[in-house]
């Protein structure tokens, strides 16, 4: 045993040699591949689905409206079969709404304009590029589709552990604390409201999908279709890897801001104030 | 052996009653059921795989079905004679099987299995 200086010189060139060239012939033979890979989580590749949400058109419907408007709430929830508890802390939250203090949390200011002061903003899940819901799940149930960008859940393999909740910096995710279908039928009256969609189980963690159903059909999703059936115009989906799209036209033409953007987890959510 | 009677007679009655439901039971076999199908399904003739593969296999279907749409986005199949069809539980097998006590239930029973498909999945309203 051991080795001599002359020996150990030769094989830390030879693996210096072929470690050089492992590399370069991945480089050369599939060039991205390797990087990709060293990453925790792939990143999106080719579309990447976004919203820009104009909040100027919405908070003018929303006063003009007695009660505000709902109209992207209630379309989404009919959607998806998602049932009102009546409570707080059992509810699920798709989209809904919070004032803009406490969406923006970063950006305190006590002499805030008035025309965002206290304001309704429109919230959802915000699809991350770098999601760390996607990272902390035991289970993988839920993933980041590499085609697209969405933030998908797969149910099946959910556990119900809720560390995706605790990860997620934004509140997108809720928890079944009940089967769905004992919701109080006085707060749901005509539930299930959508018989080609499933429902949940008890025990299970759910968020919005960004209608991943409706865009594999070619529509728009069902927060985004009540919108523009208003002629509100607020929510606008789009592709942001495509230069042309109307999102990046918004983003090119108008200031946005992104929620809690200090902590890298690059929202496609964007926000028109 | 001490109190050999006892212990044998004990031994009678315990094996009698442990096997007192094979007696029970004997010559009752329970019927195997035959699953109905709906007009509908009935006037299609033919479903997504062939007759033999759903029967035995259909479960390993659907496993694919979720797997491939729900994580890779592949929403559609291809079916062997190039018919495609949307893949869901709910919105196309359920479209034609839409009797589910007569065509799902009952089988599953027969055979003791007690798949969660409708923990979540919405069942159609049957007529009764």
């Amino acid at each position: 045993m051991g080795v001599d200086r002359r020996e150990f010189l030769k094989i830390a060139g030879y693996a210096a040699l072929f470690g050089l060239g492992g590399k370069a012939a991945i480089d050369i033979l599939a060039p991205g591949e390797l990087e990709a890979s060293m990453q925790g989580i792939p990143l999106t590749q080719g579309k990447r689905w976004s919203m820009v949400i104009d909040m100027r058109k919405c908070l003018k419907q929303q006063e003009a409206g007695k009660d505000g408007c709902k109209e992207c709430m209630i379309a989404c929830h009919r959607e998806h079969n998602v049932p009102d508890w009546g409570n707080p802390k059992h509810a699920i939250k798709w989209i809904w709404q919070d004032k803009y203090e406490h969406v923006f949390p970063d950006t305190p200011n006590q002499f805030i304009d008035e025309g965002v002061r206290h304001k309704p903003f429109i919230l959802m899940c915000n699809h991350c590029l770098n999601p760390p819901c996607v990272r902390v799940c035991p289970t993988q149930a839920t993933f980041k589709r590499e085609s697209d960008g969405i933030v998908a859940m797969d149910m099946h393999r959910c556990i119900g552990c809720r560390f995706c909740m605790a990860a997620c910096p934004y509140g997108s995710r809720s928890f079944n604390w009940g089967d769905p279908r004992k919701a109080p039928k006085e707060l749901n009256p005509d539930y299930p409201t959508n018989r080609a969609y499933p429902e949940r189980s008890k025990g299970v963690v759910e968020k919005c999908n960004f209608c991943v159903e409706l865009v594999a059909k070619g529509e728009l999703p069902a927060c985004v279709q009540a919108c523009d059936k208003i002629k509100v115009h607020a929510l606008n989906f789009g592709d942001l890897d495509d230069p042309e799209s109307n999102v990046r036209k918004l983003l090119r033409e108008h200031y946005t801001i992104r929620r809690k953007p200090a902590l890298g987890t690059e929202p496609n959510l964007f926000y028109i104030i | 052996m001490y109190d050999g009677g006892k212990i044998i007679i004990g031994l009678i009655i315990g094996i009698g009653l442990f096997l007192s439901p094979f007696f029970y039971n004997a010559g009752k076999a329970a019927k195997a059921p035959d699953p109905e199908l709906t007009a509908k399904a009935k006037e299609a003739k033919v479903c997504v795989a062939q007759k033999s593969y759903m029967r035995e296999s259909h479960f390993t279907l659907l496993d694919e079905w979720r797997h491939t749409s729900v994580r890779d986005g592949e929403r559609y199949y291809t079916a062997s004679d190039g018919k495609k069809y949307y893949k869901s539980l709910q919105v196309t097998c359920l479209d034609c099987h839409s009797n589910y006590s007569k065509f799902c239930q009952q089988c599953h029973d027969y055979v003791d299995v007690n798949p969660y498909c409708w923990d979540c999945h919405i069942l159609p309203e049957e007529k009764k």
